[in-house]
């Protein structure tokens, strides 16, 4: 094979591709720019930590079931951390969105970064709303059963009933925190490729 | 165990909840606390300096 001919593999070129836009100096960089020094920025990562402890924490509740997270001490335990990292995670994520808002943080081609982290948050509020649902107590009942008026209001009802806990344990165990995963992954990679955004003083001046 | 009756004492979860209701805005004592928190938090990531800046802004 001759190295033209390798040149031309979707390999080579996917690889020439991604190496292009995300060197490994840019996965892992040893320093950033001296204005990402400011506690605004944790929040970001606070919310990736507290992601990891909910999957983690779910893993453990899917490996022992209801039975055992309603009535064991240890199950309650581990019950309430999959329910206070979701607290944390959301509490991070809004202040992370509010400090990404008032920055403008779509500028400099960095429109795919904003995206990606608005609709991680769209999907988060729907894999938090199946996880009320999913509970298997009164309160999943009662939640439930308000919601359900709500979601057929939407033309919704028809495809995600609310009241078929099966259906929402699925959307809660499997699809949303599989986009939820991905998604943020995608939004980490997007800011390693375009960088942390400048404060607006320190930006480089838009082309027309 | 000890500090449950008090935990059920300070936080009831047996009665209805209390609601600041004031005009169109109804909610929670709890959510408007968590929310309270958050501006808190936010206004505080934005004005406690980070430490190590000045340093940084001298080897920049």
């Amino acid at each position: 094979m001759s190295s033209t001919d390798i040149e031309r593999q979707w390999t080579t070129r996917l690889r020439h591709r991604v190496t292009g836009h995300l060197p490994p100096e840019k996965v892992l960089p040893d320093t950033q720019p001296a204005y990402v020094a400011s506690w605004i920025y944790v929040f970001g990562v606070t919310t990736m930590v507290a992601l990891s402890m909910v999957i983690l924490t779910g893993f453990v509740l899917a490996i022992r079931g209801p039975q055992w997270w309603h009535t064991s001490d240890v199950g309650h335990y581990v019950n309430s951390l999959h329910l206070w990292s979701v607290e944390v995670f959301f509490f991070a994520m809004v202040i992370h969105l509010w400090g990404k808002f008032f920055m403008a943080a779509w500028r400099g081609r960095r429109a795919l970064t904003w995206m990606t982290g608005v609709v991680t948050f769209l999907t988060s509020i729907a894999a938090a709303f199946t996880g009320y649902v999913s509970q298997t107590n009164f309160d999943s009942q009662w939640i439930s059963t308000q919601a359900k008026d709500g979601i057929n209001a939407t033309g919704a009802g028809s495809i995600f009933n609310v009241l078929n806990l099966g259906q929402m344990l699925m959307w809660h165990i499997v699809l949303l925190p599989l986009v939820a995963v991905i998604l943020t992954a995608v939004h980490v990679v997007m800011v390693r490729v375009r960088g942390v955004v400048p404060p607006f003083e320190d930006a480089p001046p838009e082309k027309p | 165990m000890v500090g449950l009756p008090l935990l059920a004492a300070l936080f009831p979860l047996d009665h209805l909840g209390h609601y600041i209701h004031w005009g169109w805005v109804y909610i929670s004592y709890a959510n408007a606390i968590v929310v309270a928190l958050m501006v808190i938090c936010f206004v505080a990531a934005i004005w406690v300096p980070f430490p190590g800046r000045n340093r940084r802004k001298e080897s920049r």
